[in-house]
């Protein structure tokens, strides 16, 4: 009982920081059809911005709380700043191109990134451990939990709500919708799909610093995270569907509750079960569990 | 019945022989560059055999970790010999992507890619957790002897050279070959209209799965070469995505217009990042990554368009 307590609590805050990194990968795949491997280079900025300005804000002495906002406006700096570099600068000259080829280019970016982030912050690992030890933590099942990671699940939440009510029911989000359909009868009808894709990409960035933001405090923020989270990105977008916001849902809980299940009771299989998952899923619906219904276009 | 032997198959024997002779001139680290190369050309054959169906694989790293820890395994536990363990690399790449050949052949577009990566990060998981094998440390992989003959150590990197100058000249005329043959010429169809193959009476999913077995085949050489030459066999280096990343870099580097080409591509490749490595440590993957971008930028058909180009101009 206590073991399903721990797998649950744990999976899901597991879950909801890969939700926030899978939930922008997989609007931009929705919106643009690009598999964006650079995503995992801004969730690394995010990290490592938010620990620098953490680190900023409590060397100053400022009030406790604004730790918090510093985590908000490193994901808004990252995501908008490269957000625009990446999609005005690369993205904008591929679009017309293979999609093998868009991939490719993106993960050259994502090199050319990682190693920038070297050059800005070094090799040593940064700590920002404050906002985390300012909320403390609440016993469940008899073991601690911090406060931090609990929050994150209600902010997951929060997100998911948010951009579901942002693409359902406002006008922005029908003109999303339309682009997602159809490009170029969008275009006919008058939606600026350049601003569109501009403004996804951007949203989608900031998802993804934003989850390196927020985790930032729980962890040491070192080379080489970005390469991690991008594939295991990659695994909940497939599991739930490419292009899907309630698959990315599905799929980071999936994979949250499964990794945390494998951690506590069978630790030799926790590196491949995710993928394993993920072969399961493509094999057996390679549209994902909820996949999005496409029109069939001949 | 065209002809057995044309242009292409001359370019590619002389150019191997004369790489051939110029390489006893080179440094011996120059040699052991190019092993490395040829290795990582093999699978980016791989690829590019693919690639002219349209199809292309993030995860092409598994049949070279299998390879490698093929030729690792039965080093230590059968026979030490180069060419038996370059045999095992390559059944064990041929056997895995015969078996998952019949569930990827169904594949299309970015759910081939990413069914290929799952599968290799299935493999990376398997591999890393493995004490037996090794974790994430790997095995180590001694000097191979030759058809029982042991070298000392220069004089093994100098056969292991020529051998794989040797197998990648026989790879790529082979892969030539079938490429020009019926089967071989129904990649393109399958990429343009499957459908229309279908009609024919052709079967696309068999053209495909053909395809990913001498893919899977020519990866577990390139594994098992990888894991003679360093003498290391590790999932991380091995088996990771960013390795499947680098098999797609080079094919796409040296171009998919000319078998050729991945070769060119795998040497330009080792040399950029041995280069980088040695002059600029802290931004290699910068100067790859921005290498890789211009060529899509500017070079979209590979090194292997200036060729092209070039040729085109002396018919002009």
């Amino acid at each position: 009982m206590q073991l399903a307590a721990v797998v649950l609590v744990d999976g899901l805050v597991y879950a909801s920081y890969l939700f926030m990194v899978g939930v922008g990968l997989t609007v931009i795949f929705g919106v643009q059809r690009v598999l964006n491997v650079t995503h995992g280079a801004f969730f690394a900025f995010g990290a490592y911005m938010s620990a620098t300005l953490i680190g900023l804000w409590y060397g100053a002495d400022l009030p406790a709380f604004g730790g918090f906002l510093m985590i908000l406006a490193a994901a808004v700096i990252v995501g908008v700043v490269l957000g625009v570099i990446i999609e005005r600068g690369l993205l904008k000259f591929l679009y017309d191109r293979d999609e093998h080829i868009v991939v490719l280019a993106t993960f050259a970016a994502f090199l050319v990134l990682e190693d920038v982030i070297l050059l800005v912050w070094g090799h040593d690992p940064y700590y920002a451990f404050q906002p985390m030890q300012l909320l403390g933590s609440t016993r469940i099942a008899g073991l601690a939990f911090d406060n931090f990671n609990l929050s994150m699940i209600g902010i997951s939440a929060a997100l998911a709500t948010g951009l579901w009510y942002a693409l359902r029911r406002t006008t922005w989000g029908k003109m999303l919708r339309a682009v997602i359909f159809d490009r170029e009868i969008s275009r006919a009808m008058g939606i600026n799909v350049t601003a569109v894709f501009l403004g996804t990409f951007i949203i989608g960035s900031m998802l993804a610093a934003l989850g390196g933001a927020y985790l930032a405090p729980t962890i040491s923020v070192q080379p080489g995270i970005g390469v991690e989270v991008i594939v295991l990105a990659f695994a909940v977008v497939v599991i739930g569907g490419m292009g899907s916001i309630p698959g990315a849902l599905i799929g980071a809980i999936v994979v949250g509750i499964s990794r945390a299940a494998a951690i506590h009771m069978l630790p030799q299989i926790e590196l491949f079960v995710i993928y394993g998952i993920m072969a399961a899923v493509l094999i057996w619906r390679p549209e994902g569990l909820f996949a999005p219904v496409t029109a069939r276009k001949i | 019945m065209t002809r057995l032997i044309d242009r292409t198959v001359i370019g590619l024997t002389a150019a191997a022989v004369l790489f051939g002779l110029l390489a006893l001139l080179l440094p011996d680290w120059v040699r052991f560059i190019a092993t490395q190369s040829f290795a990582r050309g093999a699978v980016a054959l791989g690829l590019l055999v693919l690639w002219r169906t349209g199809l292309v694989s993030f995860g092409h790293a598994l049949f070279f970790a299998i390879g490698a820890y093929a030729a690792a395994f039965v080093q230590r536990a059968l026979v030490n010999d180069a060419f038996v363990m370059t045999l095992a690399g390559m059944l064990g790449g041929g056997l895995m992507a015969f078996a998952l050949g019949f569930l990827l052949c169904r594949y299309r577009g970015i759910f081939f890619a990413l069914l290929n990566m799952a599968f290799s990060m299935v493999l990376w998981g398997l591999l890393a957790k493995n004490e037996a094998l090794g974790s994430t440390d790997g095995m180590g992989v001694a000097s191979p002897e030759f058809f029982g003959v042991e070298l000392d150590g220069g004089a093994t990197h100098l056969a292991l050279f020529y051998f794989a100058l040797s197998s990648a000249l026989v790879f790529a005329i082979g892969v030539h070959l079938y490429l020009r043959s019926t089967l071989g010429s129904m990649s393109t169809a399958v990429r343009e209209n499957e459908i229309r193959l279908e009609y024919l009476g052709y079967s696309a999913a068999r053209a495909v799965h053909v395809k990913y077995v001498i893919s899977g085949v020519l990866g577990g050489f390139g594994g098992a070469l990888m894991a003679m030459v360093v003498g290391q066999v590790d999932p991380d280096s091995m088996a990771y995505w960013t390795i499947s990343g680098e098999f797609v870099f080079i094919a796409i580097l040296g171009g998919t217009g000319n078998v050729g080409a991945t070769f060119i591509g795998a040497l330009a490749f080792e040399a950029i990042r041995s280069a980088a490595f040695q002059w600029a440590p802290t931004v290699w993957q910068l100067i790859m990554g921005g290498t890789l971008l211009a060529i899509i930028m500017f070079l979209p058909n590979g090194l292997w368009s200036m060729v092209a180009r070039l040729r085109e101009r002396r018919a002009s």
